[in-house]
């Protein structure tokens, strides 16, 4: 059954400069690259000489402890920030702000408190300018798809927080844009939720052909959601490590929390991560 | 409230009130304060006098044209405020200096620049008005959350589009108290314009009564006042609570 990827785990180590080809076996193509990434605050790095891959179709996940910039990459691949040099490419094309082709989901929803579900999932939408029709027309097709059918004419203060991130992600999916940024989506939302979540996410990445890049803070998240996972370490940050899970995804959503490959690498990720916690 | 268990409505301690001002306006202490029912009696022969018409619609329009510079610039100029440091630098000392400052002392120098008229009296409403409207605006769009100012990027919001759909509905709650506080402010800057710039509209009406000790007129008019800025604040008030009730979740 083990379809993609090799039979073990690939563990790549990898200095930040260089050799970085292999790292990423199997598609010749990457929908975003960044590549020699810094981002200074003053004196302060959050990000020095970065270069990282993300393979089209998949899941990358970018883990690290805190601090260790892992939103910061992510919002310059957003274009929400600029970097202090390097460049990202997405398709081929340089990064230099916001752009239609990504969409990002964001930790603590970001909804409009004051608009109903249906417009703040058609909000992408309505500032492209899209005919309001049209618009709610998909905006209801992504609810469904997300789950919150019969809630479209709710206002976000009346749903659960896990409800709201739904929103979030549906509002997301609607503007169909080829990657989605998610910073830490479910980290707001309860245990049993998240769960859910998780596994629903799994399906879409499968489903939808679009290029996932997720910020997390939990081990067991990324190892479960992960394609690729990039562990980012702190002072200098940058990437320590990238492990490509093997195939125990393909056992089905109930088994991937006991398999044995799966919880070997939470405890590598742990060994690696343990000495930067404080 | 509720006494012995009767549920009583709200400002009925108005009435309490009411009969202490006729018992001492019946005792004949002072002049200066007539019955309280002979006030009223005297409001509604006076209410509609064609003297009191004029009044109210000379302070009617001063007010509105007031209130309207004051809104209509301050919102604006707070938002912006809240937006971009450099204005707000250049602008927050004036602004809090002259939130504070004694504006009736000014009066005098508007008469100097702007004449006697009509202009003066709604010029001083504005100056009144519009200092805690602009704070206001400002501290509305100063507590937005920066995610929803990434999201509007992030989805390609136009500045004009993120300033109608986003800044200004996400600030409303604090706009509309700023606005209620300045129409209050205003209520007085139209009073004083009146009274010190050119004798019109009700500040002719009080200088009128009291000059010529037409105490009962004095209070009347003073009562209508009072009642109609009440029921205004009371009105904006109301407003503000049905925009807020989305500002408590956001």
């Amino acid at each position: 059954m083990r379809i993609f990827f090799s039979k073990g785990t690939t563990v790549v180590m990898s200095q930040t400069k260089g050799a970085f080809a292999k790292a990423d076996p199997l598609s010749g193509e990457n929908a975003v690259t960044a590549h020699k990434i810094s981002k200074s605050y003053g004196d302060v790095e959050a990000l020095k000489n970065l270069t990282l891959e993300f393979p089209r179709g998949q899941l990358t996940s970018l883990l690290g402890p805190s601090g260790c910039g892992k939103t910061t990459l992510l919002k310059i691949i957003a274009g929400l920030l600029d970097p202090t040099s390097g460049e990202v490419k997405v398709n081929g094309k340089t990064v230099t702000g916001p752009g239609p082709d990504r969409a990002f989901v964001f930790q603590d929803f970001a909804l409009l408190p004051w608009a109903s579900v249906i417009r703040n999932v058609a909000f992408g939408l309505e500032l492209r300018g899209m005919a309001k029709s049209e618009r709610e027309a998909i905006a209801a097709k992504y609810i469904r798809d997300v789950g919150l059918a019969g809630f479209e004419k709710s206002y976000p203060h009346e749903l659960s927080g896990g409800m709201r991130q739904r929103v979030g992600l549906a509002r997301a999916l609607a503007v169909d844009a080829q990657v989605l940024l998610m910073d830490e989506p479910f980290s707001a939302v309860d245990e049993q939720t998240r769960r859910k979540f998780q596994e629903d996410l799994l399906s879409l990445v499968q489903n939808e052909n679009k290029t996932f890049i997720f910020v997390t803070h939990s081990i067991e998240e990324a190892v479960y959601v992960s394609d690729q996972i990039a562990i980012l370490l702190p002072r200098p940050s940058r990437v320590h490590e990238i492990i490509r899970p093997g195939g125990f995804r393909e056992k089905g959503v109930d088994n991937i929390r006991r398999d044995p490959e799966y919880l070997d690498i939470v405890d590598e990720i742990w060994a690696s991560l343990r000495s930067y916690v404080e | 409230m509720k006494v012995y268990g009767y549920h009583l409505p709200a400002m009925s301690s108005l009435i309490l009130w009411g009969i202490l001002w006729e018992i001492v306006g019946r005792s004949g202490l002072t002049f200066f304060i007539p019955p309280f029912s002979e006030v009223i009696g005297t409001l509604f022969v006076i209410i509609g006098t064609p003297a009191f018409i004029k009044a109210l619609s000379e302070t009617a329009y001063a007010f509105f044209a007031g209130v309207f510079f004051a809104v209509s610039i301050g919102i604006p100029v707070g938002i912006l405020m809240g937006k971009n440091r450099l204005i707000d630098e250049l602008l927050l000392p004036w602004v809090n200096m002259f939130l504070s400052a004694p504006l009736t002392a000014l009066v005098p120098v508007l008469m100097v620049l702007f004449g006697f008229g009509m202009k003066s009296i709604i010029i001083t409403t504005t100056l009144f008005a519009i200092w805690i409207i602009i704070l206001n605006a400002r501290a509305g769009v100063r507590q937005i959350d920066r995610s929803m100012v990434e999201m509007a990027r992030s989805f390609g919001a136009k500045p004009l589009d993120a300033f109608f759909k986003i800044y200004f509905w996400a600030a409303l709650p604090e706009i509309l108290g700023g606005v209620r506080i300045g129409v209050i402010r205003g209520v007085k800057g139209v009073i004083i314009g009146q009274l010190l710039i050119s004798i019109v509209g009700f500040g002719a009406l009080f200088e009128l009564y009291s000059t010529n000790f037409l105490m009962k007129h004095f209070w009347a008019v003073l009562i209508v006042l009072f009642a109609m800025a009440f029921a205004l604040s009371e009105v904006l008030a109301y407003l503000e609570r049905r925009v807020a009730y989305y500002a408590a979740k956001r």
